[in-house]
């Protein structure tokens, strides 16, 4: 039952939140994200760690079709699940200092977005997860939309198009394999673990791994279906890219680790040369790209498609470390990246401009904000004691063993990620003195409440990283053991 | 029967109360009679299937499950005429006793057993729809409509009408499971030319009544010119009540030419995606655009007939309800709130809607809820039709169909966004500021169009496997 109060909480949350006006409506969504995340929490304290799902819930939903409400978190959710409701107050709270018109159906959209979130890592039918899937979409849609900046109209339009398009890929393979779980007189089912003991031929494999894996490729997004990110990113209001890339960014890569690897490992084994190359190549071009950059936002928007690169490789290296690795990368990702981006944000708002050039020198009247933007900053950079270090580490470790010459390549990302971060940094916060230097305020206490959590979590996985590999290793264990069988 | 009877009884007695010449009382007594007539409907499902007039008519959980949605459907669609409530010069009594007659026909041809009562049925629904679809005397378009309707719909129900005479000269039968043994029987072999033109026939003329494609030609100038609230009830009951009839008639009467008529009607569902999905994402006026969608969900509901099952229920029965039952109410919500903005801002193109949830947040949002249900996203009721339709037909192996029409639904999402990209990412127009006038009792009927939208689309269990 708990999980089912997981899911549903925010969603009623929001529908309360229509009572609510202006001020009211924050401070009712954020208590909201809080309870949620207490919730979350009292499931991590008292689930204990196997790759069994704990807390299902398995009901009939679509009873005359074989298809159920199931719900689970084992260790794979159960982080997934822990920084969607870790983030989402604090983006909640990063949004205070804006005023959006219409806030209560603002923050309701967002507390719907966690519904859909949670839904997608808590499902074990393949259904509910289509569902959940496209449910985050529709409130993303609309905040995107409607409080995005000039060019929001084509470029929300463009995004829906996308992943809509790919996530209907997605949807013709589970009908495909719902149908197959019926062949010899079976009931059908869409249950997961009915996927997953199908007994597909490596040719029905090889064309149902592109299905799925097109659905996940542009949610993350992967080099070449990443045309849609940067835009978003830079036309969404902040809370809206702290959620797409914070959080909905992951959805790709657990579906890759959940849904793809595991039903079709043959399809894996015949593609994943294809996807490691597009992969390390993202990571290159992202990078590259990155450090042409002036905008701050449309910088950490490609330095976001170089990680996901990373985290994708990891997957598809199919070792234990590059798995683990990009567990824990899509954690330290998650916290780093909404930092960045409400600096950002910040910075916007102080000074109205994110060109890099414009800026300069704001270090001198801002200590609070350089020092923590630089302790992000170096999280992301992958500074050993830093959640980027751990990450990085493992994921490249993994690439490795799966082949040298890409490990090679793919190490690469640490250099430019210090180049184009770093230069960033220090044209931003240090070099000459701008027309802002002498004014901009420093960091609020509203400010700070956001950041602080964020670094104590950038520390504490770099210091400890332990503490999280051991929650979610059985269950990656278990993925692995399904592949190679 | 029951509905039937107490529908044409009730018609009249509607008729009559014209005489008190008080539109107020018409809307709240035509609601009466048609809640009346769905709980009589709902009262026949649990008794056992009963035939009248000689087996004409056959009362089973078929014809009561969508006889359901058709009075459904209308009891939703009433409280959108209110304008004519108010509008002294309009001859309401007619207009409901009408819609209330042609419900009649729809029932007929959702409960046939005979080809002559599905021809009456046809006759009776669209008879009625040619005179209201020139109900509004003065505008010129109006009466365009209904001459193209009706000069276009008098062909088609000859051409049906040719097409069972010579599914009789052939088969020597009226009833369709009496054809459905003659088809069957191979000692009739010699008369296969003459069953197939005859099934050719009826193929078309039931094609032009769903607007199924190349028989579609009249659709989008018919909406256009009728008023929108007849034309909210020409899309969802004509199209759930022939699609029944079609069904009907495929799965019981010609089963046995199945390799005839299934590819047929593979070549007119083609036709239909393509000509109903092209055809909406260039139109600028929302009317013309649902006109077009509503093609296209011809072209959707033809899937369901070509994954037929040889029965009356099962995967394709139940996803050709679910359809007609999600996609009804999703349409009744659209038309309603296109009434509702073209009423008091005289225009009915995307502009018209600019801004509309800056000034009346509900209409946007019941309006968005039934736009994201036509194109076939999560949450929504029309998802799950989709999902119910595609998934009848890759059972039966039909994958190119399935690509082809879900290529189709992603051209669906670009003209659907287009009023909800209105609405709430465009400023208003400057003529159009103004708040829409909502009636309290039109405001509740919207909330229960978008939870009814909502509910199939969290809850489907509920209404999938009934047949």
């Amino acid at each position: 039952m708990l999980t089912v109060l997981l899911l549903l909480f925010p969603v009623a949350a929001a529908l309360l939140l229509h009572f609510a006006k202006g001020q009211a409506a924050r401070v009712m969504a954020f208590g909201a994200s809080l309870v949620e995340f207490a919730l979350a929490i009292f499931i991590a304290v008292t689930s204990q760690h196997t790759a069994r799902a704990q807390f299902e819930v398995n009901v009939p939903w679509i009873a005359s079709a074989g298809i159920n409400f199931h719900v689970g978190i084992d260790g794979l959710s159960l982080l997934l699940v822990l920084l969607t409701t870790f983030l989402v107050p604090l983006i909640i709270l990063a949004s205070f200092r804006h005023d959006y018109p219409n806030a209560s159906a603002f923050y309701a959209l967002i507390l719907f977005m966690q519904t859909g979130l949670i839904g997608v890592f808590i499902s074990l039918d393949a259904f509910l997860f289509y569902f959940f899937w496209e449910v985050a979409l529709i409130p993303i849609y609309f905040l995107a939309g409607i409080w995005g900046s000039e060019r929001r109209i084509q470029v929300t339009f463009k995004f829906f198009l996308y992943t809509i398009i790919g996530s209907l890929f997605m949807l013709a393979a589970f009908v495909y394999l719902y149908f197959q779980t019926g062949v010899n007189g079976a009931m059908r089912s869409s249950d997961i673990i009915a996927f997953y003991n199908l007994n597909l031929s490596a040719a029905q494999q090889a064309w149902l791994f592109w299905l799925i894996f097109i659905a996940f490729a542009v949610k993350m997004p992967i080099f070449p279906f990443h045309t849609w990110q940067p835009d978003t990113y830079t036309e969404s209001p902040a809370p809206a890219t702290m959620l797409l890339s914070g959080i909905m960014l992951k959805m790709g890569i657990y579906g890759c680790l959940r849904w793809l690897l595991p039903i079709v490992p043959k399809g894996v084994s015949q593609w994943d040369k294809v996807v490691m190359i597009l992969a390390v190549i993202g990571i290159i071009y992202g990078a590259i790209i990155a450090i042409r950059q002036r905008d701050m936002k449309r910088l950490i928007a490609y330095s976001s498609l170089s990680h996901v690169g990373l985290m994708a490789a990891g997957v598809f290296s199919i070792t234990l470390m590059g798995m683990q690795g990009a567990v824990v990368q899509m954690l330290a990702h998650g916290i780093n990246v909404v930092g960045m981006f409400f600096i950002a944000d910040i910075i916007q708002r102080r000074t109205n401009t994110r060109q890099i050039p414009e800026l300069g020198g704001l270090t001198r009247s801002t200590p609070l904000l350089s020092v923590t933007f630089l302790v992000i900053l170096l999280g992301t950079v992958a500074l050993p004691l830093t959640n980027g270090f751990v990450g990085e580490f493992l994921l490249l470790g993994g690439v490795y063993q799966y082949n040298n010459w890409l490990g090679a390549v793919a190490g690469l990302t640490i250099i430019f990620a210090a180049v184009y971060l770093l230069r960033m940094f220090q044209r931003v916060m240090l070099g000459p003195d701008s027309s802002f230097s002498a004014a901009i305020r420093d960091l609020s206490g509203s400010e700070l409440a956001v950041l602080i959590p964020l670094i104590i979590m950038v520390f504490w996985i770099g210091l400890f990283p332990n503490v999280f590999l051991r929650i979610s290793e059985p269950a990656i264990l278990q993925i692995i053991t399904m592949i190679n069988r | 029967m029951t509905s039937i009877i107490l529908l044409s009884v009730l018609g009249i007695v509607n008729l009559f109360l014209g005489f008190l010449r008080s539109n107020r009382m018409l809307l709240p007594v035509a609601m009466i009679i048609l809640v009346v007539v769905f709980g009589a409907n709902a009262y026949d499902w649990n008794s056992a299937s009963q035939s009248y007039f000689n087996n004409m008519l056959t009362i089973d959980r078929y014809s009561v499950a969508f006889t359901g949605i058709v009075v459904l459907t209308t009891v939703l669609l009433l409280p959108f005429s209110q304008k004519y409530v108010r509008d002294d010069e309009a001859n309401l009594a007619e207009y409901y006793s009408l819609l209330l007659f042609s419900l009649v026909g729809a029932i007929m041809m959702v409960s046939y057993e005979n080809l002559l009562m599905l021809f009456v049925g046809i006759e009776i629904l669209s008879i009625s729809m040619y005179v209201l679809a020139g109900s509004d005397k003065r505008n010129v378009r109006s009466n365009e409509a209904a001459l193209k309707y009706f000069l276009m719909g008098s062909f088609a129900t000859g051409i049906l009408l040719f097409g069972i005479a010579l599914v009789y000269g052939a088969t020597g039968a009226f009833y369709v499971s009496q054809i459905g043994e003659a088809v069957a029987n191979p000692a009739n072999a010699s008369m296969q030319p003459m069953l197939y033109i005859g099934l050719l026939m009826m193929l078309i003329g039931v094609g032009f009544k769903v607007s199924a494609a190349p028989f579609h030609f009249w659709t989008p100038d018919v909406y256009e010119g009728t008023p929108t609230f007849f034309a909210a009830f020409m899309s969802t009951v004509v199209k759930a009540a022939g699609f029944a009839a079609f069904l009907k008639l495929l799965v019981q009467a010609f089963p046995a030419a199945q390799n005839f008529w299934i590819p047929t009607i593979i070549a007119m569902c083609v036709l239909t995606l393509l000509i109903g999905n092209v055809g909406a994402v260039a139109q600028n006026s929302v009317k013309r655009m649902l006109a077009y969608s509503s093609i296209s969900h011809a072209g959707y509901l033809m899937i369901g007939l070509v994954a037929f099952n040889g029965a009356l229920s099962g995967l394709s029965a139940n996803g050709i309800f679910f359809y007609s039952l999600a996609y009804s109410i999703a349409t009744v919500a659209a038309f309603g709130v296109l009434k509702l903005v073209s009423d008091q801002r005289q225009r009915e193109d995307y502009t018209a809607l600019n801004g509309l949830a800056r000034t009346n947040p509900l209409l946007a949002f019941v309006m968005t809820v039934a736009m994201l249900s036509l194109a076939g996203i999560p949450l929504t009721g029309g998802f799950f039709g989709k999902f119910f339709l595609f998934g009848a037909a890759i059972d039966k192996g039909y994958i190119g169909l399935v690509v082809f029409a879900v290529v189709m639904s992603m051209v669906g999402i670009y003209y659907y966004l287009r009023p909800v990209i209105a609405m709430y990412m465009r400023p208003a127009e400057a003529d159009a500021t103004e708040p829409i006038a909502v009636g309290t009792f039109q405001a509740v009927v919207l909330v229960v169009l978008a939870l009814l939208t909502v509910l199939l689309g969290i809850l489907p269990g509920i209404f999938t496997g009934v047949l």
